[in-house]
């Protein structure tokens, strides 16, 4: 996604001005953004506070700044410059963060980025962006590059299975029909999920939704989606994200308050590090539930009690 | 910039101080004693040193009084809208509140985060080419935040010329003087090794800080300004209780008739 992303904004620096940050990172992947903005390109350095703070100072003038590091450093370390300098004032600065979730693997928990967006929307006047697939990253772009207002982007690596054709890109997207309940996947893993689902009768597996724009609220789960799940009675939910602050809980209020309820629900969700071991994304995935294979077996299980 | 002038006498400084004392005074709140250290700079930078392509960050927000009544006495804040300072319903909050005044560009109190700003502002003017400076005042105990050395590395990095920076040098902290707390001295020699030009001035001397403003070259401008906590009110002086305690009603007389003395 990381190419997709700097492509993205290459095309953008041609049609608008903006500034980008980096917290001196980007090698083998921002160079061609780095041309194409020349002194608008700042390599702010391993300092992630004041990066947050100088991009809110520099948009304070009038510019959109795009502040750019690995996931938790770009939420993580920063997190009151962002509540302050940046969300308070209502700055059009966005803060994008490469290898949400387990992305960073066995490079070791304090890459990882699994209460990321959790944290944020929790934020005055933060949207998050997650996108699912690579071909996500153009779209997102523009309607960052239009919004006037701070945003956080999580990028992971897209896993779309070769050849999918995916629908037009929304905040919701239905990408698989399915009777089996409702899942509604956050991030790339929907990508592997649907892999796997695709491979199952229609009548057996849940009907895959993938969300791209959080926070989650009543008004913005489609009827559609609020359909199926009064229909199917069931409602799964699967992010690479601690449960607290995530899609699940989000979702789950939406869902009450629009007086939908459904009769089973089970939310696939990171839960830190069980075993004290470390390893590969989908080392970590494994061993926190959330492997395509498992999450089907489960829901096809609760799906048909 | 405005021109380096020098417009303020004791008697107008006095008058102010009396009106930032009134305002701590009926709000019954503290942190006077920073806001006393602070105010004669930036009663001088607002009414003799900025002009209208200038900007002012004020890093130590807890001295958001002194900027208030510095506001007031170009103008730009009614009396009326000082009366309601750190009252329910106000825009004048104990810390510089977001989009609470066209000259207050951000919300700040939280330490460490004001130098940033005014370097991204800074920024920001050079790469739209906008003239003007940015000025920033910090206290010294913000010092010990580290995101302050952040700012300074990159201010000096990005030559932000049009960046000046002020450090309040009351040696007074939350619970301890900045020696006993941190051995922040020498913090010139600090600013040096950071790339700065530093200047040492008296704080209370505008004179002096406009000596210092003179001295702009190819770094960022640091002017330590040494002062005194609780300047201007006798019994105020070089005591930390004031960065607390609201005056009491003796308290207040005694300190305003040393302002109509003055």
């Amino acid at each position: 996604m990381r190419n997709a992303f700097c492509s993205a904004l290459v095309a953008l620096s041609a049609r608008k001005p903006f500034v980008f940050f980096t917290g001196d990172l980007g090698f083998m992947a921002l160079e061609p953004l780095q041309q194409a903005l020349g002194k608008r390109f700042i390599n702010a350095g391993v300092a992630e506070q004041n990066m947050v703070t100088v991009a809110a100072g520099v948009a304070s003038v009038g510019e959109q700044c795009w502040a750019y590091s690995i996931a938790p450093f770009i939420y993580g370390r920063p997190f009151e410059q962002i509540r302050n300098d940046v969300c308070l004032h209502d700055f059009d600065v966005k803060l994008v963060g490469n290898g949400g979730g387990y992305g960073y693997g066995v490079m070791g928990a304090t890459h990882h980025a699994i209460e990321d967006y959790g944290v944020l929307c929790t934020l005055q006047n933060m949207s998050v962006y997650v996108p699912a697939f690579a071909d996500d990253l153009s779209p997102i772009v523009d309607r960052l590059s239009a919004d006037k207002h701070p945003a956080y982007l999580r990028l992971g690596r897209c896993e779309k299975p070769k050849g999918w054709v995916l629908p037009d890109y929304a905040p919701w997207r239905r990408l698989l029909r399915g009777d089996a309940g409702v899942l509604v996947v956050v991030g790339p893993g929907a990508g592997a999920l649907l892999q796997q689902a695709v491979q199952r009768p229609e009548a057996q597996r849940p009907e895959v939704w993938v969300v791209t724009e959080l926070p989650v609220r009543k008004e913005s789960v489609p009827e559609a989606c609020l359909s199926r799940i009064r229909g199917t009675g069931a409602l799964f939910v699967l992010e690479e994200h601690v449960a607290q602050g995530g899609v699940g809980q989000m979702l789950s209020l939406s869902l009450l308050e629009a007086g939908v309820h459904p009769r089973c629900f089970r939310h696939f969700h990171a839960k830190g590090y069980l075993s004290g071991r470390y390893g590969s994304q989908a080392f970590h995935r494994a061993e926190n539930g959330l492997e395509p294979a498992a999450v089907l077996a489960e829901i096809a299980r609760l799906a048909c009690a | 910039m405005g021109p380096l002038t020098v417009g303020l006498n004791r008697s107008r400084i006095a008058s102010v101080r009396a009106r930032l004392l009134q305002m701590h005074y009926e709000s019954g709140v503290g942190h006077i004693g920073g806001n006393l250290s602070a105010l004669d700079a930036m009663l001088h930078l607002h009414s003799e040193v900025m002009g209208a392509d200038d900007a002012f960050v004020l890093s130590k927000g807890h001295s958001a009084g002194a900027l208030y009544v510095a506001l007031w006495a170009i103008g730009s804040i009614s009396d009326d809208e000082l009366r309601t300072f750190h009252k329910d319903g106000t825009r004048l909050a104990g810390h510089p509140v977001a989009h609470s005044h066209e000259k207050i560009a951000f919300a700040t109190g939280s330490l460490g985060h004001g130098l940033g700003l005014a370097a991204g502002v800074a920024l920001g003017k050079q790469l739209r080419d906008e003239p003007g400076t940015v000025y920033c005042l910090l206290s010294d105990g913000e010092c010990e935040e580290g995101s302050t050395w952040e700012a300074l590395l990159f201010a000096r990095h990005q030559r932000l010329v049009n960046l000046v920076a002020f450090v309040d040098m009351n040696g007074l902290q939350g619970f301890g003087s900045t020696r006993e707390v941190a051995s922040l001295e020498p913090l010139a020699t600090k600013f040096r090794g950071f790339g700065a030009h530093v200047e040492e001035v008296d704080g209370h001397a505008p004179d002096r800080i406009d000596a210092a403003l003179r001295q702009r070259g190819d770094e960022p401008l640091v002017i330590l300004l040494s002062t005194v906590k609780g300047h201007g009110v006798s019994f105020m002086e070089g005591r930390m209780e004031w960065h607390y305690l609201p005056m009491s009603d003796e308290q207040y007389r005694r300190a305003r008739e040393e302002q109509a003395e003055a």
